[in-house]
């Protein structure tokens, strides 16, 4: 019966894709960003949907498992004034420069605001490694979801391989109108079930106030921050979120606003629909910890899902998986698309020589490389074995660390490409050193004193991209003047 | 005054972001509203978010960005 669920739910998601395709004009400026057509709801819906990944549903339950409510002390409480924030200063006006220059993508912006190939090139190799990780939590969301739902029947990896052919399917009809579409369908059914979800278990568990006296008397340091979380560490998590001010796939995002106007609904309801989600993820992984105790490491990203099956079995668990699974297509999809886009604007459009690539061409482009992203992404988590949180907390400090080049970009005329240019490489080189020093240890710190290492990496990136601009000559005005 | 308006607003963000580090409630055990209090704390600071990006969207919008785009429209 679970399977059947959420093989139709696949199906829905698969349908409502496909139908999008009636509208598809046949440009590549459409398939990219659907015509910079998106309204208000669908903006929000797609942002948060987007943004919110297996880490939020998954990996957070999982994280509160292990260290408690401070959890969401550390990364939803943060990130719901940061984000909406990023959106207000960064994202309007990424929307406006993209609308005037024709923007489709990231590389492009940089590579004219600093009038430098060599530099596009150079972010594009970045983020395109900043983002793989991101992408394995997703199909390895999958597969752990249905793994464990299914108590075997559906395998890690065949779990895997279906969240990669659905979402496949839908991006390469659908383009960007198919993903907000599906996104803001998947984004309603996860907020919806989750809350399903944790009453359901909450009710089981004889309600909140018994739920949360067997955890006080079994596990009391999970109703505090107590020793699980240092306040430096809750002070220099606040940086992480700055990683939505780069990720390529909301800066695609930002660019498909019908105008600046349509920002007002994210920037409004952002915080609320964070909350939302992330307080039931929370409770409900601080509660496994009463039915399922002494999981360890990344065994514990699982505890949600072992939950609804223990406590909600059957049709209702097929629904409540189905939640998790729209979470994790949600993002799954806008980011192997702008993966796609990128390859298509910033390296088969950029660099072939002679004619322009026809519109057929790029959305032909497009098409295949969504495949191929797909095939490397689905190869990688057959074998990658790392925590969903640990992961997603990588790669979301070199997006981060690469904040200071869109502030500069935006806000800083004297800003040189050199400067770019030595921005992106420290962080890729201080990222590259406390990956290889901090990836085995759960929760590393710089020198374990409770400082993360993004607040490093950030904090040299932009003593470089102020050193190195300073130093240089300053940029052309003619330059300057179309982006100011 | 919408100068004004616009700079409290924005320190708004800052004075937010410095409430975010609750020191005060880091052992605190209580159960406030039948939640953590610890945990009821950043529900509030959720909201309060909520609150602030309300006001900045009424009250310090880039109205540069709208004029711009009703530019191009035209």
């Amino acid at each position: 019966m679970t399977t059947i669920i959420i093989l139709c739910y696949l199906g829905l998601v698969l349908c409502i894709g496909v139908l999008s395709n009636r509208f598809f004009r046949g440009t590549g400026e459409d398939y990219f960003v659907a015509s910079r057509s998106i309204g208000p709801f669908l903006l929000l819906m797609s942002l948060f949907g987007t943004n919110m990944t297996a880490f939020a549903i998954l990996g957070a339950s999982g994280e509160a498992y292990h260290t408690g409510i401070g959890v969401f002390a550390l990364m939803p409480s943060g990130a719901a004034l940061i984000i909406p924030t990023i959106f207000f200063f960064i994202g309007t006006r990424v929307w406006a420069l993209g609308k005037r220059h024709n923007l489709l993508t990231q590389v492009q912006y940089f590579r004219r605001r600093w009038d430098s190939d060599g530099l596009g090139l150079l972010l594009f190799v970045v983020m395109i490694a900043l983002l793989i990780p991101y992408l394995l939590i997703g199909v390895m969301g999958g597969g752990i979801t249905l793994a464990q739902v299914t108590k075997g029947q559906i395998p890690q990896w065949a779990g895997g391989m279906l969240v990669c052919l659905v979402v496949l399917a839908y991006v390469s009809f659908g383009g960007m109108r198919g993903t907000a579409w599906a996104n803001a369908f998947q984004t309603l059914v996860f907020m919806i079930l989750g809350g399903v979800t944790f009453f359901v278990i909450v009710d089981k568990l004889g309600g909140l106030d018994n739920a949360l006296a067997q955890v006080a008397a079994a596990h009391p340091e999970l109703l505090i921050k107590g020793d699980n979380i240092s306040p430096i560490k809750l002070l220099t998590y606040t940086c992480i979120p700055l990683s939505v001010g780069m990720f390529p796939h909301l800066f695609t995002h930002w660019l498909t606003a019908k105008s600046a106007r349509t920002f007002r609904w994210p920037l409004m309801f952002y915080p609320l629909c964070i909350a939302i989600v992330w307080i039931p993820s929370v409770l409900l992984g601080i509660f496994g910890s009463i039915d399922f105790p002494g999981l360890r490491g990344a065994a514990a990203n699982s505890v949600l899902v072992k939950m609804i099956d223990l406590h909600a079995p059957g049709a209702l668990a097929g629904l409540l998986a189905a939640g998790v699974f729209a979470a994790i297509m949600s993002s799954l999809d806008s980011q192997v698309l702008s993966i796609s886009n990128m390859f298509t604007q910033d390296v088969v459009r950029h660099y072939r020589k002679g004619d322009e690539l026809s519109e057929k061409a790029q959305v032909l482009w497009g098409r295949l490389f969504v495949i191929a992203i797909f095939a490397v992404t689905y190869v990688l988590s057959l074998v990658s074995a790392r925590s969903i949180f640990t992961l997603a907390v990588w790669s979301f400090t070199g997006f981060a660390a690469l904040f200071p080049v869109v502030v500069a970009a935006l806000f800083w005329k004297r800003s040189t490409k050199y400067g770019a240019f030595a921005s992106v490489l420290t962080v890729a080189a201080l990222w590259c050193y406390f990956f290889f020093q901090g990836w085995k240890i759960p929760g590393y710190t710089v020198g374990m004193t409770g400082v993360m290492p993004v607040v490093v990496i950030l904090a040299a990136s932009v003593v470089a991209m102020i050193v190195c601009s300073l130093l240089t000559k300053p940029p052309a005005k003619v330059t300057v003047d179309k982006f100011f | 005054m919408n100068t004004t308006v616009r700079r409290l607003l924005y320190l708004g963000i800052l004075v937010l972001y410095l409430l975010h580090n609750d020191l005060w409630l880091w052992d605190d055990p209580r159960i406030v509203l039948g939640l953590p209090i610890g945990l009821l704390y950043h529900i509030g600071f959720c909201l309060a978010a909520t609150g602030l990006m309300i006001l900045l969207v009424n009250y310090a919008w880039p109205s540069e960005l709208d004029a711009e785009d009703e530019e191009q429209a035209a």
